[in-house]
């Protein structure tokens, strides 16, 4: 048997747990130098390591509860996405899901040799995690970790001068190769991690993880006691990284508007006229998608098109989306359904959610019509994830044209589809379903224009407040008057701009070089909207729900205008 | 070791060490405030007494069931508890907790709403009713004193007679550094209120024993089950206090990521660097002192 020893101090990698300790929805408290990591694996694999310290209020994000999908944390149930550890809800303000954009901090995470590896050195590349010729990945059988009371160097220099024998009990390593690891934990302790090159027989197993434990616990002994290690060093004081860069990614105008590139992973035909994509990271990690999402898509002919992201809670490999050919198309969907194949680059902006849900509710009631869908069920999976009473209505044509069909199956009995109503039985049907108001429901709804306009009709027969009704377009369904002519007044800048018939204030205002993020602009999605201060609106959008628009305190600047001759923008 | 405690703001304050109740005539007891050893007693006549080393006497006071005690020069005065006067209160003595934060640590939780659901789930709070709803903070008593009012919260089972859950509203005061007194509704006479209070005691920068005292309307529920009910409550917060890192409170806004429904704590970290205080939190770094 040959003995090697190593460090990470050459590569910059270093293990910080074993395979074994992320144990299914737990969360294994981990450290390196001093520093504390929550490190944790979701149902769909994916090992998270991050600062061990909610954003918040600095509570240990290990004590938190891994859902298989979010980390929540213990305190205030701040809830951390994997893969990404961006923040995607904050249960004390229900209605600002989309506001908050934090991301925890996180490390890389590889797994080799029944370890799991990171480093603190963002520079550091995967190459240099050393490749070991004596391991075979596997093969390699990691031992149980033995803690001492001493540095990392102590041990190494003693380790370096060890032998250790072969087990006599196991046969089956006879032949193996001993690798010890050493984990730096902090100033006075370290932790060493052994793995055998040769996995043993099954029945052999425990023998040779308890032989390995008494001779390391020796050598242990040996190294403390030449050390003059009398009793546990104190523990070291929690570090704190000093700057703690909270990206904030989508709160600045030019982030909001980078693109970043995908390719198709996957296309199938999910429905009749409805292809899905999954479309993954060239490089690099998706930004976190919060349910009722959307995001533009630059199409090859130069087409930017927008569509509700599919995905369920932690699902943050690739996103899902269901383009549906529109009889109609200018190119948008006929191009995505024609052209676009798997392996194919497309651009896509950051996530953007016009259309959050609230999570406080006692019941929400989700409607989709036809691929109004796409959204509801972003926001179904969620409620569903979290165990929240909701119920999802869906209608559409027949059988066939029910998209995402495996996703709608494993929500189960949360699921009605309502198939081939003609319009007047959808109405019947919608004041059968968004009944009487009680305090704390919640109704969402997406789908055709009609659909939803009936649907908001009734909730307001029904004596449902605005604040309980959300609702998102496929596209601006009123005429559009552009004739007005005003004044545009900033109020941050001092500054006067005209707005002359035929131009939009968005477009004011992008070539006075002012950065405002949009996206569909047509009045649907909400991401150009501004406060106004003064002046009477004429919002001519379908983002703001009636109150809104009648305490006209926010206007969105693609489509809406101004029946008084001046507007003040709070810009 | 906790370093002596070298700051005059939190020298010259007032600081509560016992329960008074909890003290048997004239025998000595010995505790920790900021990091110093001393010893304290009621005497059989009803005086309190504190020193530290054999002899050295310290200021003291008696008050709103507690026993005070300063390392420096306190005011004459503490700040004013008018309830805990009123004749037809039933005042108790709910337990003195220790815990390994520092004393800002515990008072902020004392003043959060937002992990009622989490912590204190089926009592304070109760999933999905998570809103923290606006309220008001304001500095009052000539900067005195930081309070909250119009904090409303749904909760399951907010006290010991509650019945069945309701929208509880709160009043928080702040009137000591390391003390806050919480008021609400009480279920017995809807135009008064109950307090609960948290006196703490800074053992030193990192441990705090949390007195809590409550002054109550309600003559029903027995001193036993008041004292079962706070204690239950404060054991939920104890493991995620001593969770929580660093374990002085940071004083810079930038170190972590307040919250609109975080105004209170706002305020009070804000308060708190304005006292110039420094012992159990992390000065804000523009804070050039
Ligand atoms: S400290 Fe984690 S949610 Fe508040
Ligand atoms: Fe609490």
């Amino acid at each position: 048997m040959s003995v090697t020893v190593l460090s990470g101090t050459k590569s910059g990698w270093h293990p910080i747990a074993s395979s074994s300790d992320l144990v299914d929805r737990h969360v294994y408290q981990g450290q390196l130098f001093g520093y504390e990591f929550a490190v944790w694996r979701s149902d769909d694999g994916f090992v998270n390591i991050w600062e061990n310290r909610c954003l918040h209020r600095g509570v240990r994000l290990s004590v938190g509860t891994n859902d298989g999908a979010e980390l929540v944390c213990q305190y205030h149930g701040w809830r951390y996405a994997n893969r990404t550890g961006g923040v995607t809800y904050i249960p004390a303000h229900p209605a600002d899901a989309n506001t908050h954009s934090s991301c925890a901090r996180s490390y890389v995470a590889v797994e080799r040799y029944g370890l799991i590896w990171t480093t603190l050195d963002s520079e550091t590349s995967l190459a240099d995690l050393e490749v070991l010729d004596v391991l075979d990945d596997g093969q390699a059988f990691p031992l149980r970790p033995i803690d001492l009371w001493v540095t990392s160097e102590t041990t190494i220099s003693h380790l370096e001068r060890i032998e250790i024998g072969c087990p006599t009990l196991a046969d089956s390593t006879k032949h193996s190769d001993l690798v010890l690891f050493v984990q730096p934990v902090d100033e006075r302790r370290c932790v060493v991690r052994g793995v055998l090159s040769e996995r043993p027989d099954d029945e052999a197993k425990i023998d040779v993880l308890r032989f390995y434990s008494a001779e390391l616990g020796a050598v242990r002994d040996g190294i403390e006691k030449s050390a003059g290690v009398q009793a546990a060093p104190e523990p070291a004081a929690f570090k704190v990284h000093p700057a703690v860069e909270v990206s904030i990614g989508l709160s600045s105008a030019t982030n909001r508007q980078a693109a970043v590139p995908v390719r198709v992973r996957r296309r199938w035909n999910t429905a009749t006229d409805v292809v899905g994509f999954e479309l993954e990271a060239v490089s690099g990690q998706l930004s976190t998608v919060k349910p009722g999402s959307h995001i533009d898509l630059h199409l090859p002919n130069a087409l930017v098109r927008q569509y509700s992201v599919v995905n369920a809670p932690g699902e943050l490999d690739a996103y899902t989306i269901g383009v549906k050919l529109d009889p109609t198309s200018t190119g948008g969907s006929s191009t995505l359904h024609g052209e676009v194949v798997v392996g194919d680059e497309l651009l896509v902006s950051q996530p953007r959610n016009g259309f959050p849900l609230r999570r406080d509710a006692v019941h929400t009631l989700l409607i989709a019509g036809g691929i109004g869908l796409t959204p509801i069920l972003a926001m179904a999976q969620a409620l569903d994830h979290q165990g929240l009473p909701y119920e999802l209505h869906h209608f559409v044509r027949s059988q066939n044209h029910i998209a995402f069909a495996d996703r709608l199956e494993a929500l189960g009995t949360n699921v009605t589809h309502h198939l081939a109503l003609d319009p007047d039985e959808t109405v019947t049907q919608l004041q059968r379903l968004i009944s009487s108001y009680t305090d704390a429901k919640h109704l969402y709804v997406c789908g055709p224009a009609p659909m939803l306009t009936a649907a908001r009709a009734t909730a307001s027969a029904n004596e449902w407040p605005d604040h309980a009704v959300h609702f998102e377009y496929f596209a601006n369904p009123t005429q559009q008057d552009q004739s007005s002519e005003f004044e545009i007044a900033l109020a941050r800048s001092a500054v006067t701009l005209p707005v002359r018939p035929g131009e939009s204030i968005l477009e004011v205002l992008k070539n006075a070089g002012i950065s405002m993020a949009s996206s569909c602009e047509q009045g649907v999605c909400g991401t150009c909207g501004v406060d106004l201060i003064e002046g009477e609106p004429d919002h001519q959008d379908v983002y703001l729900n009636d109150t809104e628009k009648r305490t006209g305190k926010r206007l969105m600047t693609c489509v809406s205008r101004a029946k008084s001759s001046r507007l003040v923008l709070d810009l | 070791m906790m370093q002596r405690c070298s700051d005059p703001v939190v020298l010259d304050m007032w600081h509560p060490v016992a329960a008074t109740v909890e003290l048997a005539a004239g025998v000595e007891y010995q505790t920790r405030l900021l990091g110093e050893p001393l010893s304290y007693a009621m005497s059989p006549q009803g005086l309190p007494q504190a020193w530290r080393g054999t002899q050295h006497q310290l200021p003291v006071m008696h008050a709103y069931g507690v026993l005070w005690t300063s390392l420096g020069s306190p005011p004459d005065e503490l700040f004013e508890f008018d309830e805990f006067h009123e004749p037809d209160r039933h005042n108790v003595w709910a337990g003195s907790v220790g815990v390994h934060t520092s004393a800002p640590r515990a008072v902020e939780n004392f003043l959060d709403m937002g992990h009622f659901p989490y912590v204190h789930t089926g009592y304070l709070g109760i999933e999905p009713h998570t809103e923290v709803k606006d309220y008001t903070v304001e500095i009052v008593n000539d900067g005195k004193e930081v309070l909250a009012t119009g904090c409303e919260f749904f909760q399951p089972m907010g006290a010991l007679n509650a019945l069945g859950g309701m929208l509880m509203e709160y009043t928080y005061r702040v009137p000591h550094p390391y003390c806050s007194i919480l008021y609400k509704s009480s279920p017995i006479d809807e135009s008064r209120r109950d307090a609960i209070v948290i006196f703490g005691q800074a053992v030193d920068e990192e441990n705090t024993r949390a007195h809590l005292v409550l002054s109550l309307l309600d003559d029903e529920s027995n001193d036993r089950q008041i004292q079962a009910f706070q204690q239950l409550i404060f054991s939920q917060d104890k493991p995620i206090l001593e969770n929580q890192h660093p374990k002085r409170l940071p004083l810079d806004p930038a170190v972590e990521t307040p919250i609109r429904s975080d105004k209170t704590s706002i305020a009070y970290r804000r308060w708190l660097s304005g006292l110039g205080l420094r012992y159990g939190v992390l000065p804000a770094v523009s804070d050039g002192r």
